[in-house]
């Protein structure tokens, strides 16, 4: 019982480990002691809470006192991306811009969390406001990849990731606007869920482009994600996007896979790519069937994300002004004081993003880009429903790779924001038509670093989701 | 396809000061950015309408105080950089001289 390891331990033998008398304390003790040892070095975590192990004592005490039944992430160390609040902590979407703030309140995921029994380890590290996909537009440094530190941890949920997959947290919550679950998941060889729009409840997560983000958790296999999942799931007033979830039990045995072959052609890594057919083969020898469709409109998506993600960014992040909370402005007057605080605060790529966004509202090109995105968003959501269709002959699930490339060298995309942007291509879509998409890793590359695979299911599908992504995790066990 | 005189002003309207290096690299930036984005216009023809798939409805709740009058007050207070007597404290907006 005095032997916890890490490397293999997951929610479901966290819970047997308590019930046969191991205390939440000694998990929370070894995760911390793995953090100290390795956070200097991969700047996973922004901050670690210095009440662990208090929090630890107060679960082991509940435990004693009404026993596991109603705990389901009883002892479950968590790292909580920088961008979702928790009540009386610092809390900075890794921007300069937020310096002293602490959160009036728990994001309702938090309370969620709190109420099943999780342990919160500290803050991991992001894209400063999950503006980019490598953790490398942090104010506080690059997340480096537990596999190589040379390599990026993905992003803008880097530090989540990463800290599932170096062994510094046994799962994680990360947030998905374009693909910052699931990305960072797949490049740290762990499970990302990005749910249904409006199945988890966002309220006191920081927002990004607000017809985009959910929260979801990042977790070693899928039955963990599964199990975080359906504790985060559900209405909450406080988040008039959210709706009930129920969740569906049923389960199919054989799946219909759609692959879309043309989109996935074309700049694709070679062994990505290999990786990735390499797995349908065996989903079509388990006895699935595979099958192709046509996704058209899909090539457009990123073009429409940079309109209508930026567009949303620079109305979100327009209350940061340094009046009310973080850094305050140095100029004579008050609008001096507005521009000088957002200039020092916002970092390089924010302050981008910011300009794009007001540009493409701007009266005069607002048809030309955020009309002609949004009409762009609805075919792709007609592309995908036309996939999912019953009478069309209809697929469960649609694969791609998560990512065309593996995770890439630190610095090697710097000064050219686009080359990161096209990195989204597999993960935008599935955020404008607001389905739900889960990244499963399916082992390594010939240098060792971590792929992994994107499905994606119908509104609501998540049990299809979690149902495909055990039978795909198994291939690499 | 966008000027760095429109930089400029689009910096003024989202109350961002930039500096002038920052004002040219944006702009070689932006021209890259809005190139790859224009693809859009290559639909020009396609309007679909707006499919109903019934999952979109309005949610409401009533008119009323959702909490105790100063509830918040003191945590929203701390907060902030420069507070007097309760309020949050900000520079003048117009000059009188």
């Amino acid at each position: 019982m005095t032997n916890i390891d890490l490397k293999n331990l997951t929610i479901a033998s966290t819970q047997s480990f308590l019930k046969e008398g191991g205390t939440v304390e000694s998990v929370v003790q070894k995760y911390l002691e793995e953090i100290e040892q390795k956070n200097s070095d991969l700047n996973i975590y922004l901050e670690v809470f210095s009440d662990a192990i208090e929090q630890a004592r107060v679960v082991d005490q509940k435990i004693k006192e009404e026993g596991l039944e109603n705990l389901p992430l009883a002892g479950v160390p968590l790292a909580i991306k920088d961008n979702i609040l928790i009540e009386g902590r610092n809390v900075s979407a890794a921007s300069k811009v937020l310096t002293g703030y602490k959160a009036t309140y728990d994001a309702t995921v938090i309370s969620k969390l709190k109420s099943a029994g999780a342990i919160f380890l500290g803050r991991a590290n992001m894209d400063e406001f999950a503006m980019g996909g490598s953790t490398e537009n942090s104010a506080f440094g690059v997340t480096k990849n537990p596999y190589n530190a040379d390599k990026v941890a993905g992003g803008s949920s880097g530090g989540s990731a990463a800290a599932v997959g170096g062994d510094m947290a046994l799962a994680s919550l990360g947030s998905d606007t374009g693909g910052s679950i699931r990305q960072p998941a797949s490049f740290c060889g762990v499970v990302g869920l990005k749910p249904t729009y409006g199945a988890v409840s966002r309220f006191g997560l920081i927002a990004m482009a607000s017809s985009l983000d959910q929260i979801g958790p990042i977790t070693k296999n899928v039955a963990d994600a599964e199990t975080i999942f359906k504790v985060i799931a559900g209405a909450d007033e406080l988040d008039s996007t959210s709706a009930p979830y129920q969740f569906n039990e049923q389960k199919k045995e054989v799946l219909t896979i759609g692959v879309p072959y043309d989109f996935i052609a074309e700049g694709v890594d070679g062994e990505v790519l290999e990786n990735f057919h390499q797995t349908i083969t065996k989903l079509k020898e388990a006895g699935h069937i595979i099958k192709e469709v046509s996704l058209p409109n899909l090539k457009y998506s990123l073009a429409a994300y940079y309109v209508l993600m930026p567009a949303e960014s620079s109305s979100n992040l327009g209350r940061f002004d340094g009046l009310r909370y973080g850094l305050a402005g140095t100029g004579d007057n008050l609008l001096e004081d507005y521009k000088t605080a957002r200039a020092a605060g916002f970092g390089q790529e924010v302050r981008r993003r910011i300009i794009l966004g007001t540009y493409v509202l701007s009266a005069g090109y607002y048809d030309a880009y955020y009309g002609k995105a949004v009409a762009v968003r609805e075919l792709i959501r007609g592309d995908y429903m036309e996939a999912f269709d019953e009478k069309m002959g209809r697929v469960d699930v649609i694969m791609t790779p998560t990512a065309p490339t593996p995770a890439w060298t630190i610095g090697d995309k710097d000064g050219d924001p686009l080359k990161t942007y096209l990195e989204d291509i597999f993960t935008v879509p599935v955020n404008l038509a607001g389905i739900p998409a889960l990244s499963v890793p399916t082992g390594f590359n010939k240098k060792g670093l971590p792929l992994g695979v994107q499905i994606c299911a119908n509104y609501w599908a998540e049990n299809t989701l979690f149902n495909i992504g055990k039978v795909i995790e198994n291939f690499t066990k | 396809m966008i000027s760095e005189h429109e930089i400029e002003v689009l910096s003024d309207l989202a109350r961002i000061d930039l500096s002038p290096e920052e004002k040219h690299s944006f702009h070689h930036d932006l021209e890259s950015i809005l190139g790859y984005i224009s693809q859009l216009q290559e639909l020009q023809e396609t309007q679909p309408e707006k499919q109903d798939l019934g999952l979109v409805k309005n949610v409401m709740r009533s008119d009323t105080p959702s909490h105790d009058r100063k509830q918040f007050t003191d945590k929203i207070l701390a907060s902030a950089p420069n507070t007097k007597n309760g309020f949050i404290e900000v520079k003048k907006i117009l000059n009188n001289d």
